[in-house]
């Protein structure tokens, strides 16, 4: 259950935008979160609830854009998406690969109201 | 007043990847090896750490830094071989993260060869966290069962290296070594696996000789 300390870093980053910004309230927040990031959807949400109440996100939506693993071979050089967590390329079956998505924990975008 | 869209794309774990590169360029400037262990509780961290270390010390300077929800008892157990060890009491974190290791940093003498972080008992959450090492080993003990790689799968996919562990227990146990390490294998072909006993000392000489090479590696000497 680490997407709590999760959450606690992605509500320093609201507080620091929404002090550059002089916003008043942050009305939706929405994340990249890769299938291999470690982090499960449905507990951020929890997280992010319990964590909004009494700040300026406090009416916000959660929005988590889920991710699938995107490996390169570099043996074959075929780039395929999959579902499952192996590395091994698709294509050829090579263990000689690059993640190249699938792993983001990323603050897309948040949308801010300003007075 | 109006909405405004702010775009970011600002990394969750921006802060804490920061702070473990920085670790990691200071400890392989001075030729210091970090290595990770990860693993579920009891699954022989510490006893491996205390076996390895009559393979590695004849010749090789290590230091431990335990990490734990409560207690002493880790570091308690590596300082009592003569060997440095700091206790992390995260106070109920599932995890170590690279802020708790940079903490302990200023007390990190220069002059080793390894350094071990031996993480939270924990399959999970651990593996979200890059501490600065430069390389991760994941414990898989016998008892455990050896359906774990695909249940836990983020544990063995960002380790470098899998230790099966307690293998003098496997005869009463319905534990099959081949498919463990298939299983592991299969979703990291990568991984590099070991099968120790730090009862027997079975393995521990390979596994030693491993992290020696490595550590060669990492200084760019391959004499």
């Amino acid at each position: 259950m680490h997407e709590l300390s999760l959450i606690s870093n992605l509500f320093e980053m609201l507080e620091e935008q929404a002090r550059d910004k002089k916003a008043g309230k942050i009305t939706y927040v929405k994340l990249q979160v890769g299938l291999l990031s470690g982090a499960v959807a449905e507990l951020l949400k929890t997280a992010f609830d319990i964590y909004k109440k009494g700040t300026l996100a406090e009416g916000a939506e959660l929005e988590i854009v889920e991710v699938p693993l995107t490996v390169l071979c570099l043996e074959c050089g075929a780039e395929t998406s999959k579902d499952d967590y192996i590395l091994r390329c698709e294509s050829c079956g090579s263990p000689d690969i690059k993640t190249v998505a699938g792993t983001e924990l990323i603050l897309e975008e948040s949308g801010v109201l300003i007075e | 007043m109006k909405t405004k869209e702010v775009m970011v794309l600002k990394d969750l774990l921006g802060s804490n990847n920061k702070i473990a590169g920085e670790i990691r360029d200071k400890l392989t400037a001075r030729g210091i090896l970090t290595i990770n262990l990860l693993s579920s509780p009891g699954a022989g961290k510490t006893t491996l750490l205390e076996a390895l270390s009559d393979e590695v010390r004849p010749r090789y300077r290590m230091a431990v830094i335990e990490g734990d929800i409560e207690t002493e008892r880790d570091a308690d157990r590596i300082r009592a071989k003569g060997i440095p060890a700091w206790q992390i009491q995260t106070g109920g974190a599932c995890h170590l993260d690279a802020r708790m290791i940079g903490r302990l940093f200023p007390e990190i003498p220069p002059d080793l060869d390894f350094l071990f972080i031996e993480n939270v008992g924990n399959l999970v959450c651990p593996a979200g966290f890059d501490l600065g090492e430069n390389l991760r080993l994941v414990l898989l003990s016998t008892p455990e069962g050896d359906d774990k790689p695909k249940k836990y799968p983020k544990a063995f996919t960002t380790s470098n290296g899998l230790v099966i562990s307690k293998t003098d227990l496997v005869p009463p146990l319905p534990f099959d070594i081949d498919r463990a390490r298939r299983e592991a294998l299969d979703i990291n072909p990568r991984l590099k696996v070991f099968t120790t006993s730090s009862q027997t000392k079975a393995g521990l000489p390979e596994l030693a000789a491993y992290l020696i090479e490595e550590l060669k590696r990492l200084r760019g000497d391959h004499a």
